[in-house]
């Protein structure tokens, strides 16, 4: 008998090791050859694909709930989205090229590194695909031939954010920046000082917050005439608040983007408010964009980019938007 | 038993073709590479077409051009861990010489290679008088060297990213060399692809042709042994690290003009990926034994898993779980066939 015959040979164990390596996949992407038949699910409303190739590297929050919104767009809107991301410039234009090669009815794409995408920027538009720049990369948008770029302009928003510092009676500010060189914190430190006025920044690294806190805690004490923190990134944000707290100043906190922590400092009070850039909508609004131009010609923003930020987040909303937190999609 | 056939030899004529295949280092990377096409090209018809064959190829060129001089430097017993940062290293120093001095791309590349030539020759100097493993001599220097593209890259530029490279003189003929497009049948292929294939060619001759090629062997595989009957293995493993080092060097700057910018974290994390499509083409982990064929093709088994799971379309988050477990895959076909094949020879 067959079974018997089978069940006494030994399977090497190497063997079972190559099997259950090949089968793990394709039981995660529900058994891979999903190229045409869509078995489950509603019937998709038309047959356009879209990708989105940002720079945020696998496991980065803020791109996380990008990719939520961008993949929620494809559900609602019932287009097909793929959702690549790649830290390095390299890898992202080659991640731009596979799309263009895959022809696809559209590109969405972040640019951290405007000049290292160019090229593959400039082949997907040769090619008739239209391109939606996302989040970085606002300014050269035009110029490589994108229909819009969807994001928060750093300069606007930092302005915004002292404007309102300001209002909430500060004196004299710190604006913590958290990577050196990256150009869009400069901006958004440059902004807010334009309007709060008395404004100096602080440099820390963003990987080591035990390091940014007590460097936070050094300046409060030295300069006590400080009594307004703006921060640019949530974590850092957690690590002003602890600062302020441990050197008994009286400062007021504010901070770009949020998550459940800060929302929670919200709550209690500890911090002022949070600027939201809002990446849910980075990622969904291109995407109903494109379908918009493919199916109706239609085309976004007159030339200038639409701004999902800067949006405020205090205590009169912070529970509402926790609520979206929860989700991963705030 | 005598046949017409025209081989060398005539003893193995009918059977040798087999054993002879068999015995070779990269037949487990070429079974391995079909394996992963036949398995993607099922997947995705972009994957099987030339369009999609020249997208795939891309990754591999600049990987394979690294694991092809990283398996020359196996295969002579030493590890290299700094060669993905020397490519950032390459690149940094171009896009400096030419954004922010204002130097010709042509003068601003040979100083790049100087540098380059200078770290490998660091790197192999250290490892022979020392006698220290050079898997951590060259940890510190991957160490140094990242420091170093930070450190003075923000120290010049102010920043982290070093751009305008397009805008040096010179720049023009340097892309169409280096980073430009050659059309082949009717698709675009880059030009590092052909950059890879001339460094193969050159590696494989010069490793089963030439007198330097049986010196990496002989160090590779016993040291002593080899000193006594007279190779020079110092000299052997310093070119070899500097050969390397003009790897890198090539790579940084293929990349560097084909972006036309260099940002100062370039290449870190590469240098296992090197090490690994050399192992997964047929090199061992002790030396003395290996091959750069198998090394470039190692580099196709990986440009095709690192693009053939997007053509696939599977969800981006669980890529590096695929990524591993095709290497793995890959590797272990390249397993069973050597072992196979050590038992037919047997």
């Amino acid at each position: 008998m067959i079974f018997r015959k089978l069940s006494t040979t030994p399977i090497p164990p190497y063997r079972r090791l190559f099997a259950a390596l090949l089968v793990v996949p394709l039981v995660l992407t529900g058994c891979g050859g999903e190229d045409q038949d869509d078995s489950s699910g509603g019937e998709p409303a038309s047959d356009l694909s879209f990708a989105v190739v940002s720079h945020g590297g696998a496991g980065d929050k803020f791109w996380d709930v990008v990719k939520s919104g961008a993949e929620q767009a494809g559900e609602d809107l019932g287009v097909k989205v793929s959702y690549q991301g790649s830290g390095d410039p390299n890898q992202q234009s080659q991640l731009i090229d596979t799309a263009v090669s895959e022809k696809v009815d559209g590109i969405v794409v972040s640019m951290a590194n405007p000049d290292a995408l160019k090229e593959a920027i400039g082949k997907a538009v040769a090619a008739g695909i239209p391109v939606i720049t996302i989040n970085s990369g606002a300014e050269r948008s035009k110029e490589f031939g994108a229909l819009t770029h969807v994001g928060q302009t750093e300069r606007i928003a930092g302005e915004a954010a002292g404007e309102r510092l300001k209002a909430e009676g500060g004196g004299k500010a710190l604006c913590v920046i958290h990577e050196a060189g990256n150009v869009g914190l400069e901006d958004r430190c440059a902004g807010a000082k334009a309007k709060f006025g008395e404004l100096e920044n602080l440099q820390v690294n963003v990987s080591d917050l035990a390091d940014a806190s007590s460097k936070i805690k050094a300046k409060l004490q030295s300069d006590t005439s400080i009594d307004a923190v703006l921060t640019l990134n949530n974590g850092v944000a957690i690590a002003a608040r602890d600062a302020i707290r441990d050197a008994s100043s009286k400062a007021k906190l504010a901070t770009f983007d949020l998550d459940k922590d800060v929302l929670a400092a919200v709550k209690a009070g500890e911090i002022s408010f949070a600027v939201d850039q809002q990446p849910y909508l980075q990622g969904y609004l291109p995407i109903s964009f494109l379908l918009l131009y493919n199916t109706n010609a239609n085309s976004v923003g007159g030339g200038q980019p639409v701004l999902t930020g800067p949006g405020f987040v205090d205590k009169s909303n912070a529970d509402a938007v926790a609520e979206y937190a929860e989700k991963g999609t705030r | 038993m005598t046949t017409a056939a025209p081989a060398a030899d005539e003893r193995v004529a009918p059977i040798g073709l087999l054993r002879r295949l068999l015995i070779r280092p990269e037949l487990g990377a070429v079974v391995g590479a079909i394996a992963v096409f036949g398995f993607f090209a099922s997947q995705s018809s972009v994957f099987r077409s030339i369009d999609g064959i020249a997208n795939w190829l891309d990754p591999a060129s600049t990987l394979g051009i690294m694991a092809v001089a990283i398996a020359l430097l196996m295969i002579g017993g030493e590890f290299d861990l700094s060669a993905g940062v020397l490519t950032g290293t390459s690149g940094l120093a171009l896009a400096m010489l030419t954004s922010e001095y204002g130097w010709n791309v042509w003068p601003a590349m040979l100083i790049g290679l100087a540098l380059a030539l200078t770290i490998g020759l660091f790197n192999g100097v250290m490892v022979v008088r020392t006698r220290l493993p050079s898997f951590i001599i060259t940890l510190g220097s991957f160490l140094m060297l990242q420091g170093i593209n930070l450190g003075v890259t923000k120290a010049v530029t102010g920043s982290v990213q070093i751009s305008g490279i397009a805008e040096a003189p010179g720049y023009e003929l340097a892309r169409t060399i280096f980073a430009s497009t050659v059309p082949f049948l009717g698709v675009q292929f880059r030009v590092a692809i052909f950059w890879w294939l001339a460094v193969t060619a050159v590696a494989t001759w010069m490793l089963l042709r030439t007198r330097a090629g049986n010196w990496i062997f002989a160090v590779g595989g016993n040291e002593a042994a080899a000193r006594s009957v007279g190779v020079p293995t110092a000299r052997t493993k310093i070119a070899l690290f500097m050969t390397t080092a003009f790897a890198a060097w090539l790579v940084g700057t293929i990349l560097a003009l084909r972006l036309t910018s260099v940002q100062a974290n370039t290449g870190i994390g590469q240098e296992f990926i090197y090490i690994i499509a050399a192992v997964i083409g047929g090199c061992l982990l002790t030396g003395g034994y290996g091959s750069a064929i198998g090394a470039a093709i190692g580099a196709v088994i990986f440009g095709m898993a690192d693009k053939g799971i997007v053509f696939a379309g599977w969800d981006s988050d669980w890529f590096k779980f695929f990524l591993g477990v095709m290497l793995v895959l890959a590797t272990l076909t390249n397993h069973l066939v050597r072992r196979y094949a050590e038992e037919k020879r047997a």
